[in-house]
C-alpha cells in the first residue's frame, strides 16, 4: 500500500504546482466546452489543441489534455440536456432521461445528476485506477518484444470484435493506418520507403498528428455541418443556490446506480474499441433493469442521467490505464495522448513508472484535482456554458478550420503536411459517409512504428520462426484472447437470434 | 451519385491504391534477409495485401448486397450537402494555395471574412473582430511566445511585418 500512497503525494504536490493548476483548470473549461458544443467530443479537443501544448513541459502538457478529456465527458451532458442533442457520443443515453426532464422544467435537477454522477464515477474510477497502474506496470516490465506486438494485436482485434461496425472496413482502417506509418524511411535500414511520386511530404514519417487533425479537425466539421442543418430548441435552465442545496440532497436516490456504474465505465473503458459511449448505453440499460420503476426511465428518471454520466466520466479514466501501464491507447483519444508523449520524447509503456515517476504520478494526481474542479466550474458556470451553446456553427467552424491549419503546419513547419491533412480530412468524410470506421486508423498510426519494430525484433530473435509468439506463455495468451474476439461476431451470427440476445446480456 | 455506388467506386480506387502501395513496397526487400529479419519493405508490402485483401471482400460483399450502403439508393451527396461541404473545402484549398502567394496570416484574414460574412451571413462586426483577432491570436501565439515563424508568401510582403518584430524582438 505504501509504495502507492507515497507516489501518489509527490503526484498530487506535482499537480498542484503553479503551471500545472493553470493548465487543469484551462483545460477542464476548454473540455467542458468541447464536450457541450455538438458536434465536438473530447478527441476533437485534443487532436486540434496538441500541437499548441508545445509552449509547456511535456508534464503541464498531458495534464492540459487530460483535463480536456475529463471536461469534454461532463460538458457532453449539457448539450443533450439543454439541446436534447448529445453534445458527443458518449452522451447519447443522457438525453434519453436528461431531455425529458429539462422539457419538464426540471432542466437543473437533470444537470445537477450529471455533474455529480460525473464526480463519483471519475472519483471511483480514479481510485481504481491508482490501485491498479502500478501492479500492471510492474507485470508489464517482464514483456519483451513478443508480448508488445501480441498486445497491439489484442488492441486491434477488439475493433473487430466489440467495435460493431462492418468488419472488412474495420480491417482495411486498421491496415491503412499500419501502412501510413510505415511512410518515410525504413525504421532498421533508415532506406526511403514508400515515397511517392518522390514528393516531399512522404520523404518524412507522416505524422499522427497530420492525420488526426484532418480525420478529427477537417473531416468531422465537415460531417458536422452537413448534419446539423436543423434548428435548435435550447430550454433555458434556472438555477439557484436553495436550488443547487435541494438537488445535492437529491443525489441520495442515485448514489449507488453512480458508483456501480462507475465501475462498469471504467471497466469497459480499458477495451480500445469500446470506452465511453457503450460503457454509458450499458450502464443505463443495467439501471434501468434493476431500476424499481423501470416505466419511469425514458420519462425523466433523475437515475437514468446518473447512470450513464457516471460510466462515461469513468471509461475515461479506464481508458487511460492501458495507455500508461502497456503503451496501448484505450481510445481514440488516449491514442493521440500517447502519439503526444512519443513527440515529447517519452517511451510509452511500463517504463514509465519508472523513468519518468514525476509525469505519471502528475498527471494521475491531476486526474483527482481535476475531477474536483470540474464539478465546482461545471455547477458555477451552466448558464454561462448554455449561452455559448446558441454559438453558430458557421463561426466555431472556421475557428476550428484555422487551429487545424496551424495545428498541422506547426510541428515540422511544413505546408505539404497541411495538404496531407486536408486530404486525410476530405478522404476520411466520404469514408465515414460510406461507414468505415475511422478510429481504428489512427490508433494504428500512433501503434505503427512500435509494432514493425516489435514484429521485426521477435522474429529476428527467434530465426523467423513465427512460433515464438505461440510459445512463449503470455505472448501467447493474449493472442489467444485477441482470436477470441475475433471470433465474437462469427459466433453471434451462426447462434440463433434468442441465445444470441441472453450472451449479450451476460456479457454485459 | 447513389450511396450504391459510391461504395463500390470507392472499394475499387482502395483496392488499386493497395495494388500500388504493394509494388512500391516492392523497392525494399520483401522477404528475409539472413542475420537482419524481415527486409524494409516486408511489413507494408503484407499490410497493403491486407487492404487489398479487405477492399475484395467489401466489393464481394457488394455484389451479394450484404452491405446496407449496397442495398441504399439515396444520393451520396445531396444538393444541399454539396452546398454546404463544397465551398468549405474549396475555401480550404484556396486558403492553402493563398499561404504560398500572401502568406498565412492574410490567408486566415481573408477565409474568416468569406465564411463568417458570405457562409455564415452574420454581420460586418462580427466578421472584422474574428477575422482580425485570428491572425492576431495567431502571431503572438506561434512568433513570439513558440518562435516558430509562419508562412508569410512572397518576400515583397516582408516589409509588413518589420513593425511586428520590432515590437516583439
Amino acid at each position: 500500500m505504501e509504495t502507492i500512497i507515497e507516489p501518489l503525494m509527490l503526484g498530487l504536490v506535482e499537480a498542484v504546482q503553479p503551471i500545472n493548476l493553470a493548465m487543469m483548470i484551462v483545460g477542464c473549461i476548454v473540455g467542458l466546452f468541447v464536450g457541450a458544443m455538438p458536434g465536438l467530443g473530447s478527441v476533437n479537443g485534443v487532436a486540434i489543441l496538441l500541437p499548441l501544448t508545445f509552449l509547456v513541459p511535456p508534464n503541464a502538457a498531458i495534464i492540459f489534455l487530460a483535463a480536456i478529456y475529463y471536461g469534454a465527458m461532463y460538458g457532453g451532458a449539457i448539450s443533450s440536456i439543454t439541446l436534447g442533442i448529445p453534445g458527443a457520443s458518449t452522451a447519447v443515453a443522457t438525453v434519453f432521461d436528461g431531455r425529458p426532464l429539462a422539457m419538464s422544467g426540471k432542466g437543473d435537477q437533470a444537470l445537477m445528476a450529471a455533474a455529480l454522477a460525473s464526480f463519483i464515477g471519475g472519483t471511483v474510477s480514479v481510485v481504481l485506477f491508482t490501485l491498479a497502474a502500478p501492479p500492471l506496470a510492474a507485470f508489464a516490465l517482464k514483456f519483451g518484444p513478443q508480448e508488445e506486438f501480441a498486445l497491439m494485436v489484442l488492441a486491434f482485434a477488439t475493433f473487430v470484435g466489440l467495435g460493431g461496425d462492418d468488419i472488412p472496413k474495420t480491417l482495411f482502417s486498421i491496415f491503412i493506418g499500419l501502412v501510413l506509418a510505415t511512410v518515410g524511411y525504413d525504421i532498421i535500414s533508415g532506406k526511403p520507403r514508400l515515397v511517392f511520386f518522390d514528393l516531399a511530404a512522404f520523404q518524412r514519417q507522416i505524422s499522427f498528428l497530420v492525420l488526426a487533425i484532418g480525420i478529427y479537425g477537417i473531416g468531422e466539421i465537415l460531417w458536422t455541418m452537413e448534419t446539423s442543418g436543423g434548428s435548435m430548441q435550447v430550454n433555458y435552465v434556472k438555477s439557484t443556490f436553495r436550488s443547487i442545496i435541494d438537488n445535492i440532497k437529491r443525489a441520495k436516490t442515485y448514489f449507488f446506480t453512480a458508483i456501480w456504474s462507475g465501475v462498469l465505465g471504467y471497466i469497459v473503458g480499458i477495451l480500445p474499441a469500446a470506452g465511453a459511449t457503450p460503457g454509458s448505453l450499458m450502464a443505463y440499460g443495467l439501471a434501468k433493469t434493476f431500476s424499481k420503476d423501470p416505466e419511469s426511465f425514458g420519462k425523466g428518471n433523475v437515475t437514468g442521467v446518473a447512470a450513464p454520466e457516471s460510466a462515461n466520466n469513468a471509461a475515461s479514466t479506464g481508458s487511460m490505464l492501458p495507455m500508461l501501464t502497456l503503451g496501448i491507447p484505450g481510445s481514440p483519444t488516449t491514442a493521440i495522448l500517447l502519439g503526444g508523449m512519443i513527440i515529447w520524447g517519452l517511451r510509452p509503456g511500463p517504463l514509465l513508472f519508472v523513468e519518468h515517476p514525476d509525469f505519471v504520478w502528475g498527471l494521475i494526481g491531476s486526474l483527482y484535482m481535476a475531477n474536483i474542479f470540474t464539478v465546482i466550474i461545471n455547477v458555477a458556470f451552466i448558464p454561462v456554458f448554455v449561452k455559448v451553446l446558441v454559438m453558430p456553427f458557421t463561426i466555431l467552424a472556421p475557428i476550428i478550420f484555422v487551429l487545424c491549419l496551424v495545428g498541422g503546419y506547426s510541428p515540422n513547419a511544413l505546408l505539404s503536411d497541411v495538404w496531407l491533412m486536408v486530404i486525410f480530412g476530405v478522404a476520411g468524410y466520404i469514408l465515414r459517409k460510406l461507414d468505415y470506421p475511422v478510429a481504428p486508423a489512427v490508433l494504428a498510426i500512433v501503434l505503427g512504428t512500435l509494432a514493425e519494430r516489435s514484429l521485426r525484433q521477435s522474429l529476428l530473435s527467434s530465426q523467423g520462426d513465427p512460433m515464438t509468439f505461440v510459445e512463449r506463455p503470455i505472448s501467447g495468451i493474449i493472442l489467444l484472447c485477441a482470436v477470441g474476439l475475433v471470433l465474437v461476431p462469427v459466433i453471434r451470427k451462426f447462434m440463433p437470434k434468442k441465445e444470441a440476445a441472453t450472451a449479450g446480456a451476460s456479457e454485459g | 451519385m447513389r450511396v450504391r455506388t459510391a461504395e463500390l467506386l470507392v472499394a475499387i480506387v482502395l483496392a488499386i491504391m493497395s495494388a500500388g502501395i504493394m509494388w512500391k513496397s516492392t523497392e525494399l526487400n520483401v522477404g528475409w534477409v539472413p542475420k537482419s529479419g524481415p527486409g524494409g519493405g516486408a511489413w507494408p508490402f503484407w499490410l497493403a495485401t491486407g487492404m487489398l485483401g479487405t477492399s475484395i471482400w467489401t466489393i464481394i460483399r457488394w455484389f451479394r448486397r450484404v452491405t446496407p450502403q449496397s442495398r441504399s439508393d439515396e444520393l451520396f451527396m445531396t444538393a444541399d450537402t454539396v452546398a454546404i461541404v463544397g465551398p468549405v473545402v474549396v475555401g480550404l484549398v484556396l486558403l492553402l494555395l493563398g499561404t504560398y502567394f500572401i502568406g498565412m496570416y492574410i490567408a486566415v484574414f481573408l477565409f474568416m471574412i468569406a465564411f463568417v460574412r458570405y457562409l455564415g451571413r452574420h454581420s460586418w462586426p462580427m466578421t472584422m473582430s474574428l477575422a482580425i483577432g485570428a491572425p492576431v491570436v495567431m502571431f503572438c501565439l506561434f512568433e513570439w511566445a513558440l518562435s516558430t515563424p509562419l508562412p508569410k508568401g512572397v518576400s515583397a510582403l516582408e516589409p509588413l511585418y518589420y513593425p511586428l518584430y520590432d515590437l516583439i524582438y
